[in-house]
């Protein structure tokens, strides 16, 4: 899509909006609606704008394929070994209590914080591989 | 005061599952499918402007974003490599037409025992206790209680929840992906 101007300049101007929108969703979803789920779709969907505009080569080249595996693995790695972490510190499977004995209550909202992260990175990371997937075969 | 808010709302779920209705009816008569598509997308959002009236705006969120987004692309990068117009069906669609209408009449049947929408007395209401509203503010400091219940109380089901788009991401790749690096290896013609 070389010859659309407009289309080029509007979605350069967005795409730090969209993702900035997405890390809103993610961190703040303990206030508002959103969370991890939401969050990385949305942030995928900046990465979707950028590959229809500007082609499949360039959001390979800023999201790299392997970069974007390591990823999907990471997040739901994130989220178990915080599960194994609140083991080791003597409390059950993902009581993120265990990690501030004295006060619960914080330990609970950093573990969320946590966990929703992992999500948020896994959702997004496997929508912009299947995007690319999708997007890249009978190109070859 | 308040059941005129009740009527508005009325009113506009009403107008809502109609247009939802048209929608749906529109895309099955559709023969081109870029039309198609476009019009699922619609419905996605007449979908999720529901769901906000319905005080679900965490679902209503995910819906616009999946249904109507990441899921109109995937559509379309199909479309872009298949066809644009759907074939005219051979046989008679009386046999699919009947099914869909019982299973439709059984599932209306079955809403008829479900309890009002908003009811306090509704299961959904009372079990799992209340608590679980009145718990999140003392032992999680967070005033958004869906997140308590799915990152917390249920951490649990979400982390199962993320093995599974983990496992269809992954499932996606080995498919698509895999093929496409063996022609490689075989000395398939792919351009750099």
């Amino acid at each position: 899509m070389t010859g659309h101007t407009i289309l080029r300049v509007v979605s350069k101007l967005l795409l730090p909006y969209v993702l900035l929108f997405a890390l809103y969703v993610q961190f703040h979803g303990d206030y508002g609606p959103g969370g991890g789920f939401q969050a990385g779709v949305i942030f995928a969907a900046g990465f979707v704008l950028y590959g229809l505009i500007y082609g499949l080569a360039a959001v390979r080249r800023v999201a790299k394929p392997r970069a974007i595996e390591i990823l999907i693995a990471a997040g739901v790695l994130l989220y178990a070994g915080t599960g194994i972490a609140t083991m080791l510190m003597g409390g059950n499977f993902l009581d993120y209590g265990a990690f501030t004995p004295a006060h619960p209550e914080k330990g609970q909202h950093y573990g969320i914080l946590v966990i929703e992260l992992g999500v948020g990175m896994t959702v997004a990371a496997v929508m912009i591989a299947v995007y690319s997937t999708f997007a890249g075969r009978g190109r070859a | 005061m308040s059941s005129t808010v009740d009527l508005e709302v009325q009113t506009v779920t009403a107008l809502l599952l109609t247009l939802l209705c048209v929608t749906a009816l529109a895309v099955v008569r559709m023969r081109n499918l870029w039309a198609a598509v476009m019009l699922m997308g619609i419905y996605s959002f007449l979908g999720a402007s529901w769901m906000l009236l319905l005080d679900a705006p965490d679902v209503a969120f995910t819906e616009a974003a999946v249904g109507a987004g990441i899921s109109t692309i995937l559509a379309l990068a199909t479309l872009a490599l298949t066809t644009t117009r759907s074939k005219q069906p051979a046989r008679s669609q009386a046999g699919p037409l009947a099914i869909v209408t019982v299973t439709g009449a059984v599932l209306m049947y079955g809403t008829v025992d479900m309890p009002r929408f908003g009811d306090p007395e509704a299961p959904a209401s009372t079990y799992p206790h209340p608590s679980y509203v009145e718990r999140t503010e003392h032992d999680i400091h967070i005033p958004n209680v869906v997140t308590a219940v799915l990152g917390s109380y249920r951490g649990y089901d979400t982390l199962g929840e993320t093995v599974v788009i983990f496992t269809a991401g992954i499932s996606v790749l080995l498919l698509l992906q895999g093929s496409r690096r063996r022609t490689r290896d075989e000395g398939g013609g792919e351009s750099p």
